[in-house]
């Protein structure tokens, strides 16, 4: 039931938003946005298992049902999504009448459909969902936003439509391989392929995810549109919708796949940390501070990716925590972002300088967040980061001590990006800014509360997620 | 005579009436030559249907084989007239447009 | 009843109240809640000081960390004979340099004074949780805590780009040295499924030598980032930037000898790898003398201090080397002392100078700041080894430890010895020697400075002076006290053969009062005649210039990474892989405008494609069974 409300009451506020104007529109997103946020605190909350799931017949001819269920790790993603769309609306309160237009319907009914993708148990409506929260989206990118927008959105959309197409011929191979041509989680998983067959599927979901992640080679197209899209947007996706793909990867691919998705961790595993060390590396070059959070998001989405195929418990353990510490963090840095380019009109590291003195919260509260960038302990980054350099490490040593090197290339473009923004003298554009209003700094107190909070004491979220790490290693061993 | 004797003729008819649409640009040409095709495989059927016919009469089933080929060829019969009716209007009616008969000329629509 | 946990919490409290109130508070409470917290923490660590004697070993888990099905950490505090000590150093030398700092600081404005004790306050939280942790872990969070705050720290006046670069780079060197004990950690969990001290060292004839030496080696590459040691030793000079009060306490008496103690915290291990033991020796070795050299011609008061903490935490590391680790953590204790006390004179000394650092403009300032004068005359003498100081009785202790390992090695760490007193004889004789350098308004301005700076001068001198007879040795009628109480904890001091020992303790006295008195003559007539340059040419360039090291890291390191950066942004990033995407794009673009002029509209060209493509067809499936089968039935 809770599952079925955090998909419909999205859909309803948004759909209604999209038909009101001006502050209306705004109130209701906002109000739809916050009685989600409750009914995902209390499906958090709640171990009731028939609260939390929910099943109906869809197409029956298919063998297709509305299966959806919130086990720990969904619950958790159903949360982060939930607490980042009432984050990201008081953030951009105050934008402008044009880049309003539509804007809070759209958001809400994207977040619908990541809700549906984290929900779903069945897989055709896992790729319903999947392509759901893709469309509003691109409306969303396209209504405003930077001048080059449209040819980078057209690409943004074909690039991950391609891999969509990628996912459905995966899904449709292994749905005619099944015994009873049923889309249900538990019944594909049992599915018995042979090994062409499980390394074809599991490339075409890999790629689809990988896409979406996304990692290295296949991350061109989002430092593009995380410059190009209204910064809203940009926290939605950098913050949520990326963090599909790596979801996807644990509930479906694994189970799906193990025996491929264990044949080529190897691969994966290097892409991921050759990934990251060139996105660090692109990132330690960035004068725009839009494309510098992209490159360092590719690299942390990189050690979650290379965590997730290193198949040991504790890694994803660590990712799973880290699915949501990411997703808190980084909006909060995007956040950060979009706040010194409303008040300076400007996102170039080069023009900028000094904003310590002139928003002294702001800075603090940014320092903050780039401490929960590179993972010092005591934010909540570390537990996620110690966990998965451990899965890591138990993996193979060397690949974790290369992977290492990442983390002090963090250390050099995270502090970089601090100090020419806020430290040192002050620059024209900086000189007659005042520090941010209430919309912008309450976000980023609760994200400051929240990187602390589970910085000092993370043990609630591993135990909240447990279960799901334990599941899933019993269905990927049984299956072998 | 044996079927093949059939087929061959017919194969040639249809191959000229393929030539024929394929380099004539007469419209009056081209539509003789489609013509010329219809008879082909009109020519065929029937003569498929005798084969099956004769060869039924020997078997003990008596059953009657081979009749809904001729039925098929009336029908083309049928629809061939009336594509000829309709067919020479508009080439009687492009005529008196374009002064022309010729098909290539006909390619206004395309632009 | 355990207080132990209360000791770390009151810096804490210290932190949030100054940070979040900063804009409230006025300075006179800024400092008080600052210093407050600290003094509160170092009275409870006295407590705890007494009472470990009885107790010996407190383990307190506070609450879980991190349990997964793989393994358990806990938050969990240990108290012991080693951590006491290092509890009484921090608090104890933290809180003077609190007292220090209200009156260091006064010119500050009020919600900057406040940011400063909160990042003290912070600074002094994240020791304390290095040095009580109980696991490998809370260390560690101790370990990166003490690394930003040195950070914030020497950033503190961060409109000043150079001292950000400074504060990036000290942070950046740390993270190297924190990526090895990282490792380490992660190499212990998978072998023994625990960072608990206690059950690490319990399962230590589990591992391999391999393993053993791994361990150990990653852990030095931790203790090589923080404590300055060759080859990530450059960040340390550069630290300098911060305030002097920072100095004194971060890169003098406190963070910089975390990784001392990590060593002997995890002494048990590092005593089974004797690759790992020798390689500590060499590199503490080596650093003691490359520092020396490089402090000979610094012109920058606090480079000078800078160079001459890194040449120490060099000795520190080749006590532990040479397995004397009581003799490393006494070494420590009395560096702490005149180090501190070192750099707060410095302080004082540019304090009075109105912010002037370049020792070449000063000279006579005896006169004119005694206390300043005769309090830092104190340090020199400890850290010169005069005898029967501080120094003296702990640097003799390493030294004849050494030369129980290696005479070769002794004769080196002695060489080194001289270098130290000639440039902190250099040093004082410059500064407070001779006539006045610098210019005329400076030396009208010159003052002593207020009481709550020369308070902790006083009470460090003292230290200084005296602090060195608990552990006086045998020859000199003393007794090892320190020995004695750190054996409670487990680790061993190095047993001398007391005949042999008390002739060679009387050699080294003998020796060291020569030395002194020669290097004294020689440094006050080289230095307190005029026409001093500052300028060096030649090999002393060379050594003021700090052997080119930092340009050389520039040259191998920075400048190849940015320029990585830039291929890989401009090249591989824009033509390489968007290119490839971008091209499959254009190529489905490009095939389609070639196929689109396939449909010209001719009717005629039209039947040909559908002809010729049905003949193909045919042609392809000639061999097909039915069409073959129809063709044999008919003909």
């Amino acid at each position: 039931m809770i599952a079925l409300l955090l998909i419909f009451i999205p859909i309803c506020t948004g759909i209604i938003s999209l038909f009101l104007n001006g502050s209306n529109a705004k109130w209701i997103g906002m109000i739809g946005a916050i009685a989600t946020l409750t009914i995902s605190l209390i499906g958090t909350y709640t171990t009731d298992t028939d609260l939390l799931s929910f099943d109906s017949n869809w197409m029956p001819d298919l063998g297709s049902r509305i299966t959806l269920q919130l086990d720990g790790m969904s619950s958790m993603l159903c949360l982060l999504s939930a607490i980042a769309l009432p984050l990201i609306f008081s953030a951009t309160w105050k934008q402008t009448e044009s880049a309003q237009k539509n804007y809070h319907g759209l958001m809400l009914l994207t977040q619908a459909g990541l809700m549906g993708v984290f929900v779903s148990m069945d897989c055709l409506l896992f790729y319903f969902f999947w392509e759901l929260a893709l469309i509003p989206a691109y409306f969303l990118c396209s209504f405003a936003g930077g001048e080059k927008r449209i040819k980078i959105i057209f690409k943004f959309f074909v690039y991950t439509f391609l891999g969509s197409l990628l996912l459905l011929i995966g899904i449709l191979t292994i749905y005619f391989k099944s015994g009873d041509h049923s889309f249900a989680w538990e019944s594909l998983k049992q599915v018995k392929l042979s090994n062409t067959e499980q390394s074809f599927v599991f490339w075409m979901f890999f790629i689809a995810f990988a896409i979406k992640m996304p990692i290295f080679p296949f991350h061109t197209w989002q430092p593009d549109t995380y410059e190009q899209a209204p910064t809203g947007v940009t926290m939605l996706l950098s913050g949520v919708m990326v963090k599909m793909g790596l979801f996807a990867v644990i509930r479906w691919l694994l189970p799906l796949t193990p025996d491929a998705s264990i044949y080529f961790s190897n691969a994966i595993i290097i892409i991921s940390i050759v990934g990251m060390i060139y996105a660090s590396l692109i990132a330690i070059k960035q004068d725009d501070i839009k494309r510098l959070i992209a490159y360092s998001s590719i690299a942390h989405i990189g050690l979650m990716c290379a965590a997730i195929f290193s198949h040991q418990s504790s890694g994803m353990q660590g990712v799973m925590i880290q699915l949501f510490n990411h997703g808190v963090n980084v909006i909060g840095l995007w956040i950060v972002a979009y706040a010194i380019e409303q008040s300076t009109g400007t996102r170039k590291m080069s023009e900028l300088g000094g904003l310590a003195k002139k928003a002294p919260t702001l800075a603090i509260l940014f320092v903050i967040m780039a401490l929960a960038n590179i993972a010092i302990p005591l934010t909540n980054a570390f537990a996620g980061e110690f966990l998965m350099f451990n899965g890591l490490f138990r993996y193979n040593v060397w690949i974790a001590a290369l992977a290492g090197v990442s983390i002090i290339l963090a250390a050099v473009y995270t502090l970089w990006m601090v100090q020419n923004i806020f430290y040192g003298e002050e620059k024209p554009a900086t000189s007659l800014v005042s520090d941010a209003g209430l919309e912008i700094k309450l976000p980023l107190l609760i994200i400051a509360a929240v990187i602390l909070l589970f910085g000092f004491y993370p043990q609630p979220m591993i135990d909240f997620t447990a279960d799901t790490v334990t599941n899933l290693f019993t269905t990927v061993t049984a299956k072998q | 005579m044996p079927i093949q004797y059939y087929i061959f003729l017919a194969a040639i008819l249809f191959s000229i009436g393929v030539i024929g649409v394929l380099i004539r640009r007469n419209a009056i040409i081209v539509f003789m030559c489609i013509e010329l095709m219809l008879n082909a495989v009109n020519l065929l059927m029937v003569a498929f249907s005798k084969m099956h016919y004769a060869a039924a009469l020997t078997d003990d089933a008596k059953t009657a084989v081979g009749t809904d080929a001729q039925l098929f060829v009336f029908f083309i019969m049928v629809v061939a007239a009336a594509e000829v009716s309709v067919g020479l209007a508009i080439i009687v009616m492009m005529y008196r447009n374009v002064h022309s008969v010729d098909i290539n000329f006909l390619n206004r629509l395309k632009n | 009843m355990n207080i132990a946990y209360l000791i770390p919490l009151f810096p804490l409290l210290g932190f949030l109240l100054n940070g979040l109130f900063r804009n409230q508070l006025s300075k006179g409470m800024s400092g008080i809640i600052g210093s407050g917290a600290v003094l509160i923490s170092f009275i409870l660590s006295i407590i705890i000081f007494i009472h470990i004697k009885d107790t010996s070993t407190v383990v307190e888990p506070l609450f879980t960390f991190l349990h997964t099905t793989a393994f358990d950490i806990d938050f969990v505090f240990k108290t012991d004979a080693l951590n006491a000590l290092f509890l009484l150093n921090i608090t104890g030398i933290g809180f003077l340099i609190h007292l220090y700092s209200t009156s260091y600081m006064h010119e500050e404005a009020a919600p900057h004074f406040a940011r400063y004790f909160a990042y003290l306050n912070l600074f002094v939280f994240s020791m304390l949780l290095l040095v009580m942790g109980g696991n490998f872990v809370v260390m560690f969070m101790g370990w990166e805590g003490v690394g930003l705050c040195s950070y914030l720290l020497i950033g503190y006046w961060f409109h000043n780009d150079n001292y950000n670069y400074a504060a990036r780079k000290a942070f950046v060197m740390n993270r190297i040295g924190d990526l090895g004990f990282l490792l380490a950690i992660f190499w212990m969990l998978q072998k023994t499924g625990s960072t608990d001290y206690d059950t690490v060292f319990a399962h230590l004839k589990d591992l391999s030598t391999t393993d053993i030496t791994g361990i150990t080696m990653l852990l030095f590459v931790g203790a090589m980032g923080k404590s300055a040691q060759i080859p990530l030793y450059t960040w340390l000079p550069d630290a300098m930037a911060g305030p002097t009060p920072v100095s004194a306490l971060i890169h003098a008496a406190t963070m910089v000898t975390a990784g001392v103690y990590m060593i002997a915290r995890s002494h048990a291990l590092f005593s089974m790898s004797e690759i790992t033991m020798n390689v500590i020796a060499v590199v503490g070795l080596a650093t003691a003398v490359l520092s020396a050299t490089i402090a000979l011609y610094q012109n920058d008061i606090k480079k000078v201090l800078a160079y001459s903490t890194v040449s120490q935490l060099g000795f520190m590391f080749l006590a532990l080397g040479v397995g004397a680790y009581t003799t490393g953590v006494f070494h420590v204790m009395t560096h702490a002392f005149f180090k501190a006390l070192l750099f707060l004179g410095a302080g004082s000394v540019i304090h009075a100078m109105g912010g002037e650092q370049d020792i070449m403009k000063m000279g006579g300032l005896r006169k004119k700041i005694p206390i300043t004068y005769f309090t830092f005359l104190a340090g020199v003498l400890a850290i010169a080894g005069f005898p029967f100081t501080s120094g003296f009785i702990s640097k003799d202790e390493i030294l004849l430890a050494v030369y129980e390992h290696s005479p070769l090695m002794f004769w080196i760490a002695s060489a080194t010895a001289v270098l130290t007193v000639i440039y902190m004889f250099r040093l004082l004789v410059l500064v407070f020697f001779g006539n006045f350098r610098g210019a005329h308004e400076q030396a009208h301005h010159v003052h002593e400075s207020p009481t709550p700076m020369t308070l902790p001068l006083i009470v460090l001198a003292l230290l200084s002076i005296f602090g060195g007879l608990i552990q006086l040795p045998h020859a000199f009628g003393g007794h090892d006290y320190l020995n004695e109480f750190l054996s409670s904890a487990g680790i061993p001091a190095i047993k001398h053969d007391s005949v042999s020992a008390t002739t060679k303790e009387y050699y080294l006295l003998i020796g060291t009062s020569i030395g002194l008195a020669l290097v004294w003559f020689m440094i006050v007539k080289a230095f307190t005649k005029d026409g001093i340059s500052g300028v060096y040419t030649g090999f002393k360039k060379v050594l003021a210039e700090k052997w080119y090291i930092d340009e050389l890291y520039d040259l191998i390191f920075a400048k190849p990474i940015l320029a990585i950066g830039t291929f890989f942004k401009n090249i591989i990033e824009k033509s390489g892989i968007d290119g490839i995407v971008n091209g499959i794009g254009s190529l489905v673009q490009y095939t389609s405008r070639k196929l689109r002029l396939l449909q010209s509209g001719k009717t005629g060209s039209y039947i040909l494609m559908m002809v010729v493509s049905l003949c193909i067809l045919f042609m392809l499936f000639w061999n097909q069974t039915i069409i073959v089968s129809f063709f044999n039935k008919i003909f």
